[in-house]
């Protein structure tokens, strides 16, 4: 699975990161991470709120932040 | 404590603050879970099926549903022009979106009344409204710098919400809005609490009262470089409506001050050209003083 995190330079993009990379260590998933912070390429997925967190193309998490708990459940879900 | 208490500075500060973050909590956790409904992107989709006025309208009304922060101007105005949104409406949602949101309208309601509230929302609806069917008859659009237009942004599914998600949501929204907010509605009672107790009556009504006709300008001028949220200017603009200042006045002052800031006018500039940023600046902040004097005239009608 491909996991895309969404936003950077705000103390709530930091942390989420951080909780997504918990969530994976966690769960076990096998995947690819890869952290988009710059605003015209978070534009350009079509996206205005940070954070959000993208699964395989698809947007799980909206301008949201999340604990490590939740981002396993969406990550589960969608795997 | 009680004879704290009694102390009047200590008690308006004291009951004001308790009032206005209680206050907060409560409206911050409903309006987030409206809100969650009509994320930028969602909002973005809905006003892109308007044209002309009709889309100005949907994004001044939209604007007053849709989370905003300054902090997310920049985004959502990239996301909008690149959506192939008329630059009038990205500011008719610039304008409205901090100047009239649900919070202003319920906590306007439960200090000045029902009227003053609906009144002061349908009036910053114009103002957005109008202002940017201004801004699009001057053919703003030139002056959107080049690196925004360029983008292309792809079409986004916005995940499908469960209540419980929604609830997350919102007690988020409220923590994190709760955490941001609280110093200035610490500092807006404060200057509440000087106003209501050392400020002498006189020198408001000759400054912000009947006496001066040019009070609305006054308010208007010192607002719009300031930086504050509408729970912080509140408090302030209660103590001086006790005092003697005039309705118009004093909301021609929060209006100033929630919708141009000197943060928001740098932000904007990374963006647009200074010929579209002045253009803006002088429409709200014209808008505001003549919202200002309407309400000045309605003045008896409306408390």
């Amino acid at each position: 699975m491909k996991i895309k995190v969404l936003g950077g330079g705000c103390d709530d993009c930091d942390r989420f990161y951080e909780n997504v990379l918990i969530a994976l260590g966690e769960s076990g998933a096998d995947a690819e991470v890869e952290r988009v912070e710059d605003l015209m390429e978070i534009v350009k997925l079509g996206v205005m709120s940070v954070p959000t967190l993208m699964i395989d193309g698809k947007i799980v998490l909206l301008g949201q932040h999340a604990s490590a708990e939740r981002i396993k459940e969406l990550i589960k879900a969608n795997e | 404590m009680n004879k704290l208490l009694e102390n009047p500075v200590l008690s308006f500060f004291v009951y004001d603050t308790a009032k206005i973050t209680l206050l907060l909590c409560l409206l911050i956790f409903s309006i987030s879970y409206i809100q969650s409904y009509f994320p930028p992107e969602r909002s973005k989709r809905i006003i892109g099926r308007f044209k002309g006025l009709g889309a100005r309208i949907t994004a001044a009304l939209l604007g007053t549903v849709t989370p905003f922060c300054s902090c997310s101007s920049i985004p959502l105005f990239i996301g909008f022009t690149s959506a192939g949104l008329p630059v009038g409406v990205t500011f008719s949602f610039l304008i409205s979106s901090p100047m009239v949101d649900l919070g202003s309208l319920v906590l306007l309601m439960s200090i000045f009344g029902v009227k003053v509230a609906l009144a002061y929302v349908v009036f910053g609806l114009i103002i957005a409204v109008a202002g940017s069917s201004i801004i699009e008859a001057l053919h703003m659009d030139r002056y959107v710098e080049g690196f925004v237009t360029a983008v292309k942004a792809a079409e986004s599914e916005s995940p499908s919400l469960t209540v419980r998600d929604r609830l997350i949501y919102a007690r988020d929204k409220m923590t994190e809005t709760l955490r941001k907010v609280f110093p200035y509605i610490v500092l807006g009672v404060s200057i509440g609490a000087v106003i209501h107790n050392w400020v002498p009556e006189e020198v408001i009504a000759k400054v912000l009262g009947t006496e001066n006709p040019l009070g609305v300008v006054i308010a208007t001028v010192v607002g719009v470089p300031m930086y504050g949220d509408i729970f912080g200017t509140v408090p302030v603009a209660e103590a001086l409506l006790v005092k003697g200042a005039r309705l118009g006045t004093v909301l021609a002052f929060m209006m100033a001050v929630t919708t141009l800031s000197l943060p928001s006018m740098i932000l904007l500039k990374k963006v647009v050209k200074t010929r579209l940023l002045y253009t803006f600046i002088v429409i709200c902040t014209f808008g505001i003083i003549a919202v200002g004097y309407l309400f000045n005239l309605l003045q008896p009608y409306l408390i």
